[in-house]
C-alpha cells in the first residue's frame, strides 16, 4: 500500500463563542491516497466544508483547530505559520469554492489572475506563464482561449467561470484539490460537465481530490471512496459502491433511502425523522441515537469509534464484535 | 455607455438650472433689488429708471433668461457691501479657497488612506483601536474648535506659526498662489490641517470599513487559497477593490471641503470665497450670495460628473455596454 | 443561536413555558450583552447621561443663572478658573466678558445645543422616514421623483444647505422673534439630514414590499399605510436608530458651527457655539477658558453620542457578532 497523501488524525475544530465553546468537528480521522477521489457527503452543517477549510488552513476566526494532526506526505501542516502554509496552498493543495460568480476578482482579467498564480509558485517568466495560462484555459474547455484570456470575469457565464476557477486551482499542479461544493451553484445541465472535467483533469495530473458535496449522485459518479459526515463526526467511510449499495450506518441507510428512484412507484418521499442536532445540543453517545430506528442502550451512553465492517468502516455499535446485527 | 454619459450630463444641467432658479429667486425677491442697488434714499424716478434698466417690468421667463445669460458670462452685478463687481471679488478670492481645499484634500488622502488600510489589516490591535477612536474624535470635533485649538497652541502659546491671512503670495496671471513662498506655506499649514481633519477621519473610517468588507469576500478567500503572497492579496487585490467605491465618495468630499472652508476661513481670516460668503450673509449682500451659490454648485455638479466618468474608466464591468457576456 | 423554547414535547399535557416578555428578551439579547462587554459604550453612555442630565436640569443643578442679568457683576468679568491665580472658587471654571459663570453657562448652553440637535434629528427623521416609506411603497413616478430630489440634495454639502436656509431666513425676516429663529435653524439643519433616512428606509421598504405577506395583505385590502407602519417600519428601525444617533452628534456640531458663524441661535440665549465665538475674541489676551470650556463640553457630548452610535451599529450588525 502506498503511503497516504493526506492523513487527518483526531481532528477537532472548535468555535469559542460567548455562550460557550462549540465543537464543530469532533475527532475526525481519514486518509486520502495519492490520485484518489474522496467524497465527503452530509447535510448542511455536518462539518464538511469546515474539514476542507481546516486542511487548507483557512478556518474563519474564531474557529480554530483545537487538537489533532493533519499530515501532507507525512509532514504536519496543521501547525505551520501563515507564510509556510501559504507556500503549500496553491502549490501542494488547491481549493475550489462553491460560488463561481464571486470567486474571481472582478477588476482583473482572467489572464492576469492566472499568470499571477502561476508566477507565484512556479519559476516562469511572464510570457511563459501567459502561454501556460492559455493552455490551462484550453484544458478546461474554454473556447477561443487565446482571446478570452484577456477578458474580465463578468464576461464569462457561471459555468465558464467555474472552469476558470478549476484552471486557477490546477495552475501550479497541486497534489490535492479540496473542492467545496463546486457544482451546487450551477445549472444541472452544467453540473455534469464540470464534474467530469474535474475528474478527468485530476486523473491526468495525478491529483487527489477531496470532493465535498451534499449530492449523492455526484459522489456515485465520481468518487473512489466516500465519507459520510454527521454532526461533526464521520459516520461511515469506505469505497463508494459499498457505502451506496450496502450502507452499514443507519444514517447512510436513511440517506440512500431518501433518494427517489425513477423506477420506483412511490407516493411519498421517504425521510429521516427529526433533524441533525445543533452544535450546542449534541446527544451523548452516538450523535445519531435520537433518530436511529435501531437504537439500543449502548448507543445512548458510549460514542462509537470507526469500526471495520466488511469493506467500510462505520461508527456504529451495531457492527461491534459480538453484537447481533439488528438492521 | 454613451447613453449613460448623456443621461448624466442631462441630469447635471437640470440640477444647475434648478440651482440657478433658486439663485434667481434669491436675487430678485429677497429684499428689493432696486433698494439693494440704490439704497434707501433713491428718488421715485431713479427707481423707475432702474426698474427699466434691470428689466424688472418684463415677464418672468425673460428675466430668468437674462439672469442665466448674465450668470454664464459671470455678470452678477455689484456687491452691496463693497460696491465692487461681484465677479471681480470672486475671482480674487477663488484661488485662496481652491488652494486651501486642495491642500486639505490631498492631506486627508495621504494620511487617511494608509491609516485606514492599517486599521483594517491589523484589526483589533491597540494602534488600530486608537486610530478608530482618533477618527471618532475627528468627526466629533467641530472644525471651528479645532482651528481655535491649533491657534492657541501654535500661534498664541508657542508663537511659531501665524494665525491669520495668507502671507506672501505670488501672482501667476490672474491666479495668486501661496505655494511658491515659505511664508505662504507657513500660513497654509494650520488652516489646511484644520480643514482636513474631519475629512481625514472620514477617509480613514471609510477605507477601513470598505477594506474589511472586501477582505471578507470569496475572491479574497480564493486568492489566499491559491497561495498568493500576502502583499498581493492585501494590496494587489483587496486595496484595489476597496479604492474603487471609495473613490466616488472622495470625489464628493472635495465639494465638502470647499463648503467647510467657510468655517476655516472664518477662524483664520483666510481671504477666500467662504469668508466672502459669510460676510455676505451677515450683511444680506444678495448678489454675492447668489453668485457664490451658483459658482459652488457648478463646482459640485462638475465634480460629481467627473467622478461618474472616472468610474466608467476604472470599473471594467461598466466597460462593455449592457452585454454582461453570457457565453 | 438564542435559546428559544422549541416547544416541550415531553409528555401529554405538558406545561408550555410562557415566552419571555420583551424586556426580558432585550436584557438577554446580544445587544445588551455587547453593551455590558464594551467599556467604551458604557463610558460613553455615562458621559452622555451626565451631560443630558445637567442640561435638562440646569436651573436646579447650575450654581448660577448666567442669563439673569441682575445677578451679573462686571467686576467678576474674565476671571480664570478657580485653581489658577486670580480665580474665585465661586466661579469654578472662570467667567466670560460679562461676568457670567462659565460652568453655568456650559449647562444652559448645552441645553440649547441639545434641544436644537435633538429637534433637528427628530424632524429630519420624521420627514426622511415618511418619504422613504412613501417612495418605496408607491414606486413609479413618485419614487423616481423623490430619489431624484435625494440625489440632488446629496450632491450638496449639508453645511451649505443649512447655511443657505438660515441665511435666507435671516435676510427675509431680519427682526424675527426668537421662536421663528429657532424654527428656521431647526428646519435648516433637518433639511440637510433627511436624505439618509429616506434612502435607507426606501431600500428596506423595497425589500419588504416584494415579500408575500405584504402582497397577501394588499389582496385582502389592508390599506397600504397600515402595511407600511405595522410591518415595514419595525424592520427598518435598526439602521434608522444607528443613523439617528450619529446624526444627533452631527446636528449638535452643525448648530454650534452655525452659531459660531453668527447665524445660529439668537444671541439672547447663547448655545455652546455662541460661547465659543464669544471666547474666540479673547484668545490672544490669554483668556483661553472662555472658549475652551464650551468647546470641551461640545466635544464631550458629540464624542459620547458618536461612540454610542458606533457601538450600536456594530452591535446590530449580524455579521460582526
Amino acid at each position: 500500500m502506498t503511503a497516504p497523501l493526506l492523513e487527518v488524525r483526531n481532528l477537532r475544530v472548535e468555535f469559542p463563542t460567548r455562550r460557550g465553546t462549540l465543537l464543530a468537528l469532533d475527532d475526525i480521522s481519514f486518509d486520502i491516497a495519492p490520485g484518489e477521489i474522496l467524497g465527503v457527503v452530509g447535510e448542511s452543517g455536518a462539518g464538511k466544508s469546515l474539514t476542507g477549510a481546516a486542511i487548507i488552513g483557512l478556518l474563519d476566526p474564531p474557529g480554530r483547530i483545537a487538537s489533532g494532526e493533519i499530515r501532507l506526505e507525512g509532514k504536519r501542516i496543521d501547525n505551520l505559520g501563515y507564510e509556510e502554509m501559504r507556500r503549500i496552498r496553491g502549490r501542494q493543495i488547491g481549493a475550489i469554492f462553491q460560488d463561481p460568480l464571486t470567486s474571481l476578482n472582478p477588476l482583473y482579467t482572467v489572464g492576469r489572475q492566472l499568470v499571477e498564480t502561476i508566477t507565484t509558485h512556479l519559476p516562469m517568466s511572464q510570457s511563459e506563464a501567459r502561454k501556460r495560462a492559455i493552455e490551462l484555459l484550453e484544458q478546461t474547455g474554454i473556447p477561443a482561449a487565446a482571446q478570452r484570456v484577456d477578458q474580465y470575469p463578468h464576461q464569462f457565464s457561471g459555468g465558464m467561470r467555474q472552469r476558470v476557477v478549476i484552471a486557477l486551482a490546477l495552475a501550479a499542479k497541486p497534489k490535492l484539490i479540496v473542492a467545496d461544493e463546486p457544482t451546487t451553484a450551477l445549472d444541472v445541465s452544467i453540473q455534469a460537465q464540470i464534474i467530469s472535467l474535474l475528474k478527468s483533469l485530476c486523473k491526468e495530473q495525478g491529483a487527489a481530490v477531496m470532493l465535498v458535496t451534499h449530492d449523492m449522485g455526484v459522489i456515485a459518479e465520481t468518487c473512489d471512496r466516500v465519507a459520510v459526515m454527521y454532526a461533526g463526526r464521520i459516520a461511515e467511510i469506505g469505497p463508494v459502491q459499498d457505502v451506496i449499495h450496502k450502507p452499514a450506518h443507519p444514517y447512510t441507510t436513511g440517506l440512500m433511502g431518501s433518494i427517489p428512484a425513477m423506477d420506483e412507484d412511490r407516493e411519498r418521499l421517504l425521510q429521516i425523522d427529526g433533524s441533525m442536532p445543533r452544535l450546542n445540543n449534541i446527544p451523548t453517545g452516538c450523535a445519531y441515537n435520537p433518530r436511529c430506528p435501531s437504537v439500543f442502550d449502548r448507543c445512548r451512553v458510549e460514542r462509537p469509534n470507526l469500526i471495520q465492517a466488511g469493506a467500510t468502516r462505520v461508527a456504529c455499535w451495531l457492527h461491534a464484535e459480538g453484537q447481533e446485527n439488528r438492521a | 455607455m454613451l447613453a449613460f454619459i448623456l443621461r448624466r450630463m442631462g441630469q447635471a444641467i437640470l440640477v444647475m438650472l434648478t440651482v440657478a432658479f433658486v439663485a434667481f429667486m434669491i436675487f430678485q425677491y429677497v429684499g428689493d433689488p432696486v433698494t439693494n442697488l440704490l439704497g434707501q434714499d433713491a428718488t421715485p424716478e431713479q427707481r423707475i429708471q432702474l426698474r427699466k434698466d434691470l428689466g424688472l417690468d418684463e415677464p418672468f421667463p425673460v428675466q430668468f433668461a437674462r439672469f442665466i445669460g448674465n450668470a454664464v458670462q459671470g455678470e452678477f452685478g455689484l456687491s452691496l457691501r463693497q460696491g465692487r463687481k461681484v465677479s471681480t471679488l470672486i475671482a480674487e478670492r477663488l484661488p485662496a479657497t481652491m488652494e486651501l481645499a486642495m491642500t486639505a484634500g490631498v492631506l486627508a488622502l495621504v494620511v487617511g488612506i494608509p491609516l485606514g488600510v492599517y486599521a483594517a489589516l491589523k484589526r483589533g490591535s491597540f494602534l488600530s483601536q486608537a486610530l478608530m477612536t482618533f477618527s471618532l474624535l475627528g468627526v466629533s470635533l467641530p472644525s471651528c474648535l479645532f482651528g481655535i485649538l491649533l491657534i492657541l497652541i501654535f500661534a498664541v502659546t508657542f508663537k511659531i506659526l501665524p494665525s491669520f491671512g495668507r502671507g506672501d503670495v505670488v501672482a501667476i496671471g490672474s491666479w495668486t498662489t501661496g505655494y511658491l513662498t515659505v511664508d505662504g506655506w507657513k500660513h497654509l499649514v494650520l488652516p489646511a490641517i484644520t480643514l482636513s481633519l474631519a475629512n481625514m477621519a472620514l477617509v480613514l473610517r471609510l477605507v477601513r470599513s470598505e477594506m474589511l468588507e472586501v477582505l471578507r469576500t470569496d475572491y479574497i478567500k480564493f486568492a489566499r487559497a491559491r497561495g498568493l503572497n500576502i502583499r498581493a492579496v492585501h494590496f494587489g487585490h483587496a486595496l484595489k477593490n476597496t479604492l474603487v467605491p471609495v473613490m466616488t465618495i472622495m470625489g464628493l468630499q472635495l465639494g465638502q471641503l470647499i463648503a467647510f472652508a467657510i468655517i476655516t476661513e472664518t477662524v483664520f481670516q483666510w481671504p477666500g470665497m467662504g469668508l466672502l460668503f459669510i460676510q455676505a450673509v451677515q450683511f444680506a449682500d444678495i448678489p454675492v450670495m447668489a453668485a457664490y451659490l451658483l459658482l459652488v454648485s457648478g463646482i459640485f455638479v462638475s465634480i460629481n460628473l467627473l467622478v461618474d466618468m472616472l468610474y466608467l474608466v476604472v470599473d471594467p464591468r461598466l466597460h462593455v455596454d449592457g452585454k454582461a457576456g453570457a457565453h | 443561536m438564542s435559546s428559544s423554547s422549541d416547544g416541550a414535547t415531553t409528555g401529554s399535557a405538558a406545561v408550555i413555558p410562557k415566552a419571555p416578555g420583551r424586556l426580558a428578551r432585550f436584557f438577554d439579547g446580544d445587544v445588551w450583552h455587547s453593551f455590558c462587554n464594551s467599556p467604551m459604550a458604557i463610558l460613553a453612555a455615562v458621559i452622555a447621561f451626565i451631560c443630558v442630565f445637567c442640561s435638562l436640569f440646569a436651573p436646579w443643578v447650575a450654581p448660577h443663572n448666567p442669563f439673569d442679568l441682575a445677578s451679573l457683576e462686571l467686576i467678576d468679568a474674565r476671571l480664570p478658573p478657580a485653581w489658577i491665580e486670580g480665580g474665585k472658587s465661586k466661579y469654578l471654571l472662570g467667567t466670560d466678558d460679562q461676568g457670567r459663570d462659565l460652568l453655568s453657562a456650559l449647562m444652559y448652553g448645552a441645553r440649547i445645543s441639545l434641544f436644537v440637535g435633538l429637534a433637528s434629528v427628530f424632524v429630519s427623521l420624521v420627514v426622511g422616514v415618511s418619504l422613504g416609506l412613501l417612495s418605496g411603497f408607491a414606486g413609479g413616478k413618485v419614487d423616481a421623483f423623490i430619489m431624484r430630489v435625494c440625489d440632488v440634495m446629496l450632491s450638496f454639502p449639508s453645511l451649505l444647505v443649512a447655511l443657505l436656509i438660515d441665511g435666507l431666513g435671516k435676510a427675509m425676516f431680519p427682526n424675527a422673534p426668537d421662536a421663528l429663529a429657532y424654527a428656521v435653524l431647526i428646519v435648516a439643519i433637518s433639511l440637510s439630514g433627511w436624505v439618509q433616512y429616506a434612502r435607507t428606509v426606501r431600500g428596506s421598504t423595497l425589500v419588504e414590499r416584494n415579500k408575500e405577506y405584504v402582497q397577501a395583505a394588499r389582496v385582502i385590502g389592508v390599506k397600504p399605510s397600515r402595511i407600511m407602519v405595522r410591518h415595514v417600519l419595525p424592520n427598518v428601525l435598526g439602521p434608522v436608530l444607528v443613523l439617528a444617533t450619529i446624526q444627533v452628534a452631527f446636528a449638535i456640531i452643525a448648530e454650534a458651527t452655525l452659531s459660531f458663524l453668527g447665524l445660529g441661535v439668537p444671541p439672547t440665549s447663547p448655545s455652546l457655539g455662541t460661547l465659543i465665538r464669544v471666547g474666540n475674541d479673547f484668545l490672544f489676551s490669554g483668556e483661553w477658558w472662555i472658549t475652551i470650556w464650551p468647546g470641551a463640553m461640545l466635544v464631550l457630548i458629540a464624542l459620547s453620542v458618536n461612540l454610542l452610535g458606533d457601538w450600536l451599529r456594530d452591535a446590530l450588525n449580524p455579521r460582526l457578532r
